[in-house]
């Protein structure tokens, strides 16, 4: 079993009003920012993966977004490269490298090599296609996202395993001399983890590749669908998946009493959470989407007219209702929603608060974030484990605008309470990790039926997501 | 109303899907950016003495995409073939927003495929006043109400691409266009920075510009930088009043009256 530590690195310190009038962390003016707050934050950070290692972890995991107080990681490599130096044994995750938006795959062969050869060996590179706002931010074409990062992660790895020097001629990149002399410390490659939201392409084009897929805190219930479906891939393809195959991102604040971690946790849905990502124009540019993809949405989504796509439908385009239930919401969708209320004058900013906060319970309900002290959370975190197996397991910090002291705290808890129970749990349960046994090396026998990869006796347990509620 | 209808041809290396409508001399028209917005009043009223041909833009609607299109200059020269291979050069040609930003290209690349055009708030040269709208980072709902100055003063909005409820295959068809427009001229952000260079080479085209002051899309700006750019070939721009993007449902009469005496 695999543990690591996850922090998105909020910029904690940014008016919420900014955020929850514009319904986007994405976009807030750069006026904002204090280059004070964030010099000491990007450090705060740092030291919470050295605290990480010394508590137990097995890994930190970084990611990168652009142009967002919600997470500074705008240059992860940067910061991995310095963990690379000032951790000594935890893993450095990295979920992931936006690669369509990198332009320059070689030199981003160069530079996690380079991560890899100063922490001798302790990189795990991961990679997806970036958020939409992500391809706004950096100016790469999303009519070409799909097909620009399948280019360049065929050509980081032909950086890393075939001998150069060798001329690159694809049809986005082009290189007349590939040879790096930088390369990966660990043989043949390193390993490669690939993140995901509920997409079924992606999940296909992992297991082909027998790469781990993590699922970013997706609802149970629609996550199983996606295991199998790896699993079906992995099958056809001539090997048994199995836990060391999966991985799961789990929100959680922990800390000594209930009250106080209730009270501490409703900092996770400042300025609306990560419903408030970023705004419908930013989340689906253009050719981001595949064909297949939008059917999907609109097919949902048509009933509000063509005002836009808000992630509240993006969400909810992935659940089946009945009429009845969309005629309701299409009613409910055209009184408003908080942000053109607000706009109009029609509800204060206080109100709009209290409407966020209305979900805090529901997002509780649903495990979107698990919060409590370590003994109410455990039971949770087993179920997670129980249906999903996963061989990683991701403990993500809490967002918003909690103390250092308070966050501190939410990790000792994690790291003294609740590992070790994960660990005995993961025994129990024949858990295993990517590192205890290497994923597609196991294979599998054709014409017999593949072993199960959830529990769905302990799915049964697990609560009912309203998908429309996102932290 | 005069008769029209859509039929996909084997043409220029691929299948077409060409809306034709009419009778007359044939005019070429080349749709705006979100697709071809339905046949509207202005074509009824046009295809009374002129047969209107309107190919679909490869990727969007019924024409599939030709990945080797790769930008604006490669779609042109793509109708050249076309016009070419269907006999039709040279022809009128009357293109819309994108569509005008193509027809532009192909004089560009051969000016002798028209008799005379006409190129109402094409986008491809940077306004020297204002910014060209980024049409790929807002919703499509924005997008198209930008189109518009003064949306109660024009009814005809309301039948844009079908009007009424947008159904799925519409929102489909809607953000096919979007990719397609993006995937040829996402950067530069919806001009080609050398097409001011190269309508310097046009010659001997008479060349109609039809803004609207008010142009949200397209700055009226924009219209002063084509009309200098063509600078070797006989030019005429027309401002229309209280006018956005879309003269030709904002300001029918006008923007008909004026096409009819300049191709006449």
């Amino acid at each position: 079993m695999f543990v690591m530590y996850f922090t998105e690195r909020p910029y904690r310190e940014v008016p919420e009003e900014e955020i929850i009038r514009s319904r986007s962390f994405f976009g807030t003016p750069n006026k904002f920012f204090d280059h004070e707050v964030g010099a000491r934050l990007y450090n705060e950070y740092l030291d919470e993966a050295v605290y990480a290692e010394e508590l137990g972890f097995d890994g930190v995991m970084l990611n990168e977004h652009h142009g967002t107080p919600f997470c500074m990681g705008g240059v992860m490599d940067v910061e991995a490269a310095i963990l690379a130096r000032i951790t000594k044994k935890v893993r450095i995750v990295l979920l992931g490298n936006p690669l369509p938006i990198v332009k320059n795959p070689v030199r981003l062969a160069e530079e996690l090599a380079t991560i890899d050869l100063i922490s001798h060996g302790r990189l795990v590179p991961g990679w997806v296609r970036g958020a939409g706002s992500e391809q706004v931010f950096h100016n790469a074409n999303p009519a070409y996202n799909r097909e620009y990062f399948n280019e360049a992660h065929d050509l980081v790895l032909a950086c890393w395993t075939r001998p150069g020097p060798f001329r690159w001629e694809g049809k986005h990149f082009t290189y007349r001399f590939v040879n790096p002399w930088t390369l990966p410390y660990q043989k043949p490659r390193p390993p490669i983890w690939i993140p995901g939201i509920i997409s079924g392409e992606t999940v296909t084009w992992c297991a082909e590749r027998k790469y781990p897929y993590i699922g970013l805190g997706t609802s149970l219930h629609l996550t199983v669908d996606l295991w199998n479906l790896y699993g079906k891939v992995a099958a056809d393809h001539g090997y048994q998946a199995g836990s060391e195959n999966f991985g799961y991102l789990q929100q959680i604040h922990v800390a000594d009493t209930e009250e106080e971690a209730q009270e501490q946790g409703k900092a996770s849905l400042f300025g609306g959470g990560g419903a408030n990502f970023s705004r419908p124009e930013w989340t689906l540019p253009p050719g981001y989407n595949s064909k297949e993809a939008n059917r999907r949405l609109f097919q949902s989504a048509s009933d509000y007219g063509f005002l836009g796509i808000t992630s509240d439908t993006l969400a909810r385009s992935r659940e089946e209702v009945s009429p009845e239930e969309r005629a309701r919401r299409r009613a409910e969708r055209r009184q408003g929603d908080t942000r053109h209320r607000l706009q109009r004058g029609e509800i204060g900013i206080e109100e709009a608060k209290a409407k966020i906060m209305a979900n805090y319970g529901k997002a509780q309900a649903g495990m979107q974030i698990i919060i409590g002290t370590p003994k109410s959370l455990l039971p949770k975190l087993r179920l997670i484990m129980e249906v999903l197996r996963p061989g990683v397991l991701g403990l993500f910090q809490a967002q918003g605008p909690l103390t250092k002291e308070q966050r501190l705290n939410s990790m000792k808890l994690m790291g003294q309470e609740i590992l070790p129970e994960l660990r005995e749990y993961a025994k129990e349960l024949g858990i295993v990790d990517p590192f205890e046994r290497e994923p597609g090396t196991r294979p599998f026998v054709s014409g017999t039926k593949y072993e199960p990869l959830v529990d769905w006796e302990a799915l049964k347990r697990a609560p009912k997501r309203d998908e429309s509620v996102r932290v | 109303m005069a008769e029209w209808k859509e039929e996909v041809t084997r043409v220029a290396g691929t299948d077409l899907a060409i809306i034709k409508g009419g009778r007359g001399k044939p005019l070429l028209v080349l749709h705006e950016e979100l697709g071809h917005p339905g046949w509207l009043n202005w074509h009824d009223e046009m295809a009374q003495d002129r047969t209107l041909i309107i190919p679909i833009q490869p990727g969007m609607g019924n024409s599939p995409r030709v990945e080797d299109i790769k930008n604006v200059h490669h779609l042109g020269l793509f109708y050249g073939w076309m016009l070419r291979e269907l006999g039709l050069a040279p022809i009128d040609v009357l293109g819309f927003s994108f569509g005008g930003w193509t027809a532009a290209e192909m004089a560009t690349a051969d000016s002798r495929l028209f008799h005379k055009m006409v190129l109402v708030a094409p986008m491809g040269i940077r306004p020297p006043d204002g910014e060209l709208m980024d049409v790929f980072t807002v919703t499509i709902g924005h997008q198209l109400s930008s189109t518009v100055h003064d949306r109660e003063a024009t009814p005809e909005y309301e039948s844009l691409y079908g009007g009424g409820e947008r159904s799925a295959s519409r929102m489909e068809a809607f953000e096919d266009a979007r990719t397609e427009t993006a995937r040829l001229a996402w950067e530069p952000i919806l001009n080609n920075p050398s097409l001011p260079f190269f309508l310097k080479s046009v010659k001997d085209l008479p060349v109609q510009l039809i803004w609207g002051r008010e142009d949200q899309v397209v700055p009226v700006s924009a219209g002063t930088a084509y009309k200098n750019a063509l600078a070797n070939t006989e030019v005429r721009l027309a401002v229309f009043d209280h006018c956005g993007h879309r003269p030709e449902i904002e300001q029918r009469d006008q923007f008909l009256k004026t096409v009819r005496e300049f191709l006449a």
